[in-house]
């Protein structure tokens, strides 16, 4: 008896201190560069304490002002959220096609989406410059945006397909029995499914676009269609860095995504709630789906069952 | 007559029900189309052609660059660095990940913590990642004083012959740069095992734990195949991230440690910057993806032929 | 749902009408220069008080990014009135002769050459094209330099005091000898960004037309002259010396100019090899660091010791500009003793008006001295092919580790230039 609990207890401490190590090695970088954004050019170096001497919160209000980060601040909200709306929805009515329905040259349009994936290409921002001057759409928000919705598409779609290949089909020929259009079924069935994979697109969309800068360059020229990563670059001059500053404007900068993942990752796991237990066999329980005009319940997938099966 | 009125309703209609399932992916392929095939089919074009970015003529060479990659020692070698780093990222960073979310499965306690903390370096932009690391690394001494933390902890810790000049020299730049990149792309990993292993019935462990299973019976027989799925696609994921990592190199190594810390993508920017080989660059990159759409394929196959076993 | 559309549609043509048509006469002009972005503005709003032309500077950073966007607005045709290229003369030419870059000759030749008397000729002459040169341009001045620089070594006197060193050496010998009297307090000797090829590059060259003198060196890019030859070894020597007396900071290949500068900002080392821009980092750093400047100490007394120097940054106006007269107005008033005084104060770089050297702090005093000993590969009448300066740099950076001998890197280096020089027979 005493050996075994011995041996969880042992085997706690083992999990414990293996965790507490990870969960430092990740919290040390954003804690330096709290501390860094906090000192002077001057001590940012050769102040080795982990809190600085003399704390200068003033650095955040200068940053924000000197680069300039309120016009940039928005503008990179805009794009966020633009870019993200745009893939989430372009990416989840491809996916679900190329998943649910059928048509001509079906697997040649996957294949190209995700070899795209796999190509990069460098130096393709000369050929696509010339283009967007040709569209007039260099130098303005919906170019760069519709740039940026490009670069995430073929991953979205990617991630979302398996998740549309697993819904049951039992579920979605009791909506057409109950007369939903292939639109309703994509909004009312298939969607809410996906939740987690949505969930993971919108974080890793977000993510790319909030610090994406050489597109932003590139393709912008006016200061007041410059993203937040604009103001950053500020800091960074040819020769001498302004640490502090920089760091501050980081930590400004990393807040709101944080904020974004905070929100998103209940997605990831309550989408998939434990009521909806990827089973070896068990069938979906179709009379306890209900499919009124309006708003389908919440939990069609965790009341029907997910099917194990292949994508 | 009648029969054939039917027929042809039949295929208007079935024309009318494929177009519109070909409309769900209209919006997707025009955005596609525009912003990635047409750069593609010039930046294929330009790899048949000598071109030094600016100048008004375009050679056309043929597969010329083609020929002159094949010979070039630097580039294949850089594709064995790039396949070392995706290595070490398969096995350190998604083993890492993998041992970590099993253990905030059941460790309910803090798990929401843990879920914030460890998704931290991938939000890190890679000016910070790469300052720290330079930190962390450094190797040198000022008033008798190790600087960098690494070197400085290790004469602390009694282990003053580990000193080592981390990202100068050759043997360890490139398994540090590697260890750098997984500790950032970990939390990835982190967050889609977890999520896949939250909706493993519990049941199921019960049942095999009175089956009289041990823990380690319990992970192959029951968490790894249900999780399968999962694995496949963050090993994908994670293949294709690694392969064309460069961001990280050029902040911690500045522009290479000679050619051990060359990278595919580096290369095309040196072919692209420094040598002002534009047709050549094409050429590199054309042939790059077509060795990643290979290397995809082939896990394809290999996690199809899993799958049925 | 409906509403959320509304809303999107709204931003959507929000976002198209930001659009301002101009009432006077604007000037754009492209830069990289992060650090002079205020110096600039403030320029630009005098300008504009005393001419009416209203100037706008745009900053596109970092300077590799900048480059990019410069090719990229090439090939769309967007290039602005004025704009800079920071890559090779082969490049330079490029552009001249795809029209994208106006010829200032004349305006240069004007009034007796006034515009061009007022100017460092070393800082001309990296905008200038020579009669009969390699890239085949029709000789005269293509750009405007708006500031001079030079790079040499500098020593932290404190540290060598340290070491028991009251004068800083004038000889390599006395150098090495230096640099291991320092080992033995514990201090790092020579610091430097060469984990930028570049840099080594120009640390190798420098000491190239010290050993061997200008003409051979250009004989060596012609392919008259083996990089096996037994002068080019001594150079390489100079790396394999520096090795293997210890006489180099820890991790010197990997480190960016950046964090070099910051090394001895920092007192880490006792030398560096940087160029005049690195006061303003040093007196951000640390304002107390008490240094001075000096030529690299040369291994050859019967030739001069060689620094790379001229035009630090200049300004290139567009051929197909609508402005084209007002920019060259613009880059004239810009490069007058007043607007530089004022520069070289804000900013802390060396003017490249002559007049304009009066009130400089000491420390950039001391590099501008340096401006007669400088030389530049856009000066020369022939570069070496990429392919062989990336092997040669990169061989350097392998002997400096320790990984391969003198002799090993010039068997490579002249390889590859073999291969090069062969090919360029068959394209004729």
């Amino acid at each position: 008896m005493n050996n075994d609990s011995a041996q969880c207890f042992l085997k706690s401490v083992i999990v414990h201190s293996f965790l507490m190590a990870a969960t430092l090695s990740c919290l040390f970088p954003l804690m330096w560069m709290f501390r860094s954004a906090l000192m002077s050019n001057e001590t940012i170096f050769v102040d080795k304490s982990f809190i600085p001497q003399e704390v200068l919160w003033s650095n955040f209000h200068m940053a924000w002002t000197e680069g300039n980060f309120g016009v940039y601040f928005l503008n990179s909200v805009l794009y966020t959220v633009m870019v993200v709306a745009g893939i989430v929805l372009i990416s989840s009515l491809a996916a679900y096609s190329f998943s649910r329905l059928q048509f001509p040259g079906r697997n040649i349009f996957f294949g190209m989406f995700i070899a795209a994936m796999m190509i990069p290409l460098p130096g393709s921002f000369v050929p696509l410059y010339v283009l967007m001057n040709k569209l007039g759409l260099a130098n303005t928000r919906i170019g760069y945006i519709l740039c940026m919705i490009n670069v995430g598409l073929s991953l979205s779609i990617l991630l979302l397909k398996p998740f549309f290949d697993k819904m049951p089909s039992d579920l979605e020929d009791a909506a057409r029995i109950d007369g939903c259009s292939k639109l309703g079924i994509w909004r009312h069935v298939a969607l809410p499914l996906a939740r987690p994979a949505i969930a993971v697109i919108v974080i890793f969309n977000s993510l790319n676009v909030w610090n994406e800068y050489i597109l932003a360059t590139l393709l912008l020229n006016d200061k007041s269609l410059m993203p937040l990563q604009r103001g950053l670059m500020v800091f960074q001059g040819s020769h001498s860095v302004d640490y502090p500053l920089l760091m501050a404007g980081l930590t400004i900068a990393a807040a709101p995504i944080i904020l974004v993942y905070l929100f998103m990752q209940k997605h990831i796991i309550e989408g998939l709630s434990p009521g909806a237990a990827m089973t070896l066999d068990k069938k979906p329980n179709i009379f306890e789906f209900n499919l009124p005009a309006g708003r389908p319940r919440r939990n069609i997938a965790g009341q029907a069952g997910i099917k194990e099966g292949g994508s | 007559m009648q029969a054939a009125t039917i027929k042809r309703r039949l295929t208007v209609v079935e024309f009318r029900d494929k177009f519109e399932n070909f409309l769900f992916i209209v919006p997707a392929v025009v955005i596609f189309s525009v912003f990635y095939i047409y750069p593609f089919l010039d930046i294929f074009n330009l790899s048949l052609h000598e071109w030094n970015g600016i100048s008004l003529k375009r050679t056309f060479v043929g597969l010329d660059n083609f020929k002159e990659l094949m010979t070039d020692k630097v580039w294949w070698d850089s594709l064995w660095h790039a396949g070392f780093i995706t290595l070490i990222a398969l096995t350190f960073q998604n083993a890492l990940a993998f041992a970590l979310a099993l253990a905030c499965d059941r460790e309910i306690r803090l798990n929401n913590f843990y879920r914030v903390v460890f998704f931290i370096p991938p939000v890190l932009s890679e000016v910070v990642v790469g300052l720290i690391w330079q930190w962390i690394l450094y190797a040198g001494t000022q008033n008798g004083e190790q600087i960098g933390l690494l070197n400085y902890w290790l004469t602390k810790a009694g282990f003053p012959n580990l000193i080592h000049n981390w990202l100068s020299d050759p043997k360890t730049a490139l398994t540090c740069i590697a260890v750098v990149h997984s500790w950032k792309g970990f939390g990835w990993g982190f967050i889609m095992l977890l999520a896949g292993l939250q909706t493993i019935d519990r049941q199921l462990y019960e049942a095999a734990r009175v089956d009289g299973a041990g823990s380690w019976s319990v992970l192959r027989h029951v968490t790894i195949p249900i999780l399968l799925p999962v694995i496949v696609v963050v090993m994908i994921l994670t293949i294709l991230g690694s392969m064309q990592v460069f961001v990280l190199i050029l902040s911690m190594v500045g522009q290479g440690l000679v050619y051990h810390t060359e990278v595919p993508i580096t290369r095309i920017l040196v072919s692209m910057t420094e040598t002002n080989q534009f047709g050549y660059a094409c050429a590199q990159g054309v042939t790059f993806g077509i060795i990643l759409i290979l290397i995809s394929y082939f896990l394809k196959q290999v996690s199809n032929r899993m799958k049925q076993e | 749902m409906k509403n959320f559309f509304c809303v999107v549609l709204v931003l959507i043509l929000a976002s198209g009408c930001a659009q301002r048509q101009p009432e006077k006469q604007t000037l754009v002009i492209w830069h990289w220069m992060t650090d002079r972005q205020k110096a600039f503005e403030t320029l630009a709003s005098q300008y504009e008080q005393q001419t009416n032309i209203k100037v706008t500077f745009e900053l596109y950073a970092p300077s590799d990014v900048y480059s990019q966007k410069v090719v990229a607005a090439a090939q769309a045709r967007v290039l602005p009135d004025i704009f800079g290229i920071l890559d090779k003369k082969s490049i330079f030419a490029s552009f001249i002769e795809s029209g994208f870059v106006a010829d200032l000759t004349d305006e240069f030749k004007q009034d007796n050459g006034a515009w061009e008397r007022s100017l460092f000729p070393k800082a001309l002459a990296v905008n200038q094209f020579e009669e009969g040169n390699v890239n085949k341009i029709k000789p005269g001045i293509y750009g405007v330099p708006i500031d001079v620089t030079n790079i040499q070594m500098l020593y932290n006197r404190k540290l060598l005091q340290k070491a028991g060193v009251t004068t800083p050496p004038k000889t390599f010998d006395e150098f090495i000898a230096v640099s291991q009297a320092l080992k033995r307090v514990g201090i790092p000797s020579l610091v430097s960004g060469w984990g930028e090829r570049w840099l080594v590059n120009c640390f190798a060259s420098n000491y190239a037309f010290n050993i061997m003198g200008e003409e051979r060196v250009m004989a060596t890019y012609r392919g008259e002259v083996p990089y096996t030859d037994p002068d080019w070894i001594k150079v390489f020597n100079v790396f394999k010396t520096l090795h293997d007396k210890g006489a180099l900071a820890d991790g010197i290949v990997t480190k960016a100019n950046k964090y070099a500068e910051q090394d001895f900002a920092l007192e880490r080392a006792a030398f560096a090899f940087n160029g005049s821009w690195c006061v303003n980092v040093y007196q951000d750093m640390n304002p107390n660091l008490e240094y001075g400047v000096m030529l690299p100490p040369p291994i050859n007394s019967d030739l001069p010791m060689r620094i790379w120097g001229g035009a630090g940054s200049s300004f290139i106006v567009n051929n197909s500009s609508k402005s084209k007269t007002q920019a060259i107005q613009f880059l004239k008033w810009l490069t007058a003793k007043e607007q530089q005084v004022f520069l070289a104060k804000e900013t802390k770089n060396l003017p490249s008006n002559r007049e304009a050297l009066g009130a400089l702090p000491e420390v950039l005093s001391d590099f501008a001295k340096g401006m007669d000993y400088t030389t530049h590969p856009t000066i020369w009448p022939i570069n070496e092919h990429p392919l062989v300066i990336e092997a040669f740099d990169k061989g350097l950076q392998s002997i400096v580790i320790g990984e391969k001998t003198s002799e090993q890197v010039a068997q490579e280096v002249q390889h590859i230039k073999e291969r090069e020089l062969e090919k360029a027979e068959r394209r004729k």
